[in-house]
Order: structure tokens, then sequence, then C-alpha cells
């Protein structure tokens, strides 16, 4: 701004995996707005494609730094969607937490034969326990909701393959870590 | 033959997990969405049960729970919450139900109400 500031600036101090964090939760979050306005024909059944996001960073880095970037991503998507603190948002935060506490006991399974599309289903499957766990509890607590948890259950088995084969691909043609190719 | 590609082949354990995956997912679709009639009305208070019905009549069930008297009505083979003193009204919402194993319940007043299946088949058949 051309206009002199009366406000002393503020500096924060930024390591690099501040700046790394940052980089890859934008991703995520770009993907999960991206998902946001795509119509879908039950609540609750998306895509989920910020999850590739998180599992990539689970393999390229580690899982503090997979976990940092789903968070944020669930947070900065609601401010940014205008729905946090909401059902929705609630929804989103239950499922992440739950999908990043499968994934911090799967990340120990023997890569040789669990690629990132067990992962990613492990994953899947957690999110939709969160969400449906939230639904049970606070939003419809009667058993009515019984009758959709195949539909949902059925949508993570193929969209946490579908992720999972996507994030097999971009560890595939992404063989240098992101902030190495920089120098 | 396919051209070796970047997606690579499925390792061992995914394939074994998707086929485990698979079969959840088929058992939840067998044990949620069989449209098998319910024959029987099971009604809990608090942890005990309060009775059970034949949904083979037309009756009104008046229950005494612990915030006040909650009916549940009885038409047609099927169930249902017709009114109940609570705040939110989820049970009487969820209206009527015949499948069997469907349930509501309703928490304030601690009432809840269960359809079971019929008895086993050759019951019918020796009377």
């Amino acid at each position: 701004m051309t206009q002199p500031s009366k406000n002393k600036s503020i500096e924060i101090q930024t390591t690099s995996d501040d700046h790394r964090i940052a980089k890859l939760a934008a991703f995520a979050i770009g993907l999960h707005l991206l998902e946001a306005v795509l119509p879908s024909p039950l609540p609750g059944v998306k895509p989920g494609l910020a999850n590739i996001i998180t599992l990539f960073v689970l393999y390229r880095f580690d899982f503090a730094t997979a976990a940092w970037v789903s968070l944020l991503r669930v947070f900065a998507s609601s401010l940014l969607l205008g729905n946090f603190l909401s059902p929705t948002f609630a929804l989103s935060l239950s499922g992440a937490l739950l999908s990043l506490a499968a994934l911090y006991f799967a990340q120990y399974l023997p890569r040789r034969y669990f690629s990132a599309v067990t992962l990613s289903l492990l994953a899947a499957f957690a999110h939709m326990t969160g969400q449906l766990l939230v639904v049970r509890g606070w939003l419809i607590p009667n058993a009515g909701v019984a009758y959709l948890i195949p539909i949902f259950m059925a949508a993570a088995l193929v969209f946490g393959v579908a992720n999972g084969l996507l994030t097999n691909y971009l560890l595939r043609i992404n063989p240098v870590r992101l902030d190495e190719d920089k120098g | 033959m396919v051209k070796p590609s970047k997606w690579g082949k499925p390792s061992l354990g995914d394939v074994l997990v998707i086929l485990f995956a698979l079969l959840f997912v088929a058992y939840l679709f067998k044990s949620l969405w069989h449209n098998e009639q319910a024959a029987k009305l099971q009604i809990r208070l608090g942890d005990k049960i309060y009775a059970t019905y034949s949904l083979d009549q037309n009756r009104n069930i008046d229950i005494q729970g612990s915030i006040g008297v909650t009916r549940i009505v009885i038409a047609n083979g099927k169930a249902r919450f017709a009114s109940s003193p609570c705040p939110n009204q989820y049970c009487v919402h969820q209206g009527w139900l015949n499948h069997k194993g469907h349930a509501a319940i309703c928490l304030p007043n601690q009432v809840s109400m269960e359809l079971l299946g019929g008895k086993k088949p050759f019951d019918s058949l020796n009377y």
C-alpha cells in the first residue's frame, strides 16, 4: 500500500517446514473447494480428492506434516466456504480426525505389500465412520440413518480405491521430494 | 499386452484389502437392506423390556416414561411413535416402521421400540 502505515510491521518467523506445510495445504484446500461446488447425489458422498494430498504428504514427508496439512485444509476450507463450526464443518473435522487416526496405524504396514491404495481405502472408511458417528450422535439421532450406511460405505470403497490409485500415480511421477527439486 | 504404465502393479496386500472391503460393504447391504416384514414389536423402557406385541393387530399402547406418556400405535402390520412428551420429537418424525430390525428411540422419555422378525417358518406350518 502507498499509505504509510502507523503500525509496526509484525514479522512472524517461519521455517521452511511451515512454508512446505502451507504450500501443500493450499493444494488440498484447492481440491476441497473444487469438490464443494460439484453436485453430489447424496450429502456426504464426495470423492475426497483432498485426501490424495494427505496421502502424498504422508509418503513424501511424515505423519505430522500430513496431519497438519489435513487439519489446516479442514479449517481453512470451512472458513472459505463459510461453514466454520457448522454441522458440515463438524462432519469434515470428525472425518479428518478419524482418517488421520487410521493412517497413523496404517503407515506402519509393510510398504512392499500395501501401497497407497490400502491406506486410502482405510482412510476413506475411517472418514465415513467419523461422519456417521457425528450424524448418529448429533445431527439425526435416530436409527433411520442405518439405511444409508451401505451407500456411504460403498462410495467410500470406490473413492478410496480411486484416490489410492491416483496417489500411487502421483508418487510415481514425482519421485523427488517437492522441496528438494527447487534446490 | 498393456504397456508397463506409471500406475504400477497392484500389490498383493492392496488386492486383499480391497476384497475385504468389498465383502464388508456387501455384508452391510445384506444386513441393513433386507426388506423382511417384521412380525413383532418389542418396546423397551429404560434398560428393561417393557412388552412385546404382535404387529398383527390394531392397538394403541401408552407407556409411562420418565418425563411423561408416550403413545405407540400398531396398525396394519406397522408401528410408530404417535406422540411423545420429548422436546425434539425425533421419534415421532421417524414415522411408520414395518421392516424387521428397524428401531426408533425416544431418548428423553427412555422409550424405544424395535421390530423383530417372525417366528421360525415351521411354527406357522405346524399350527
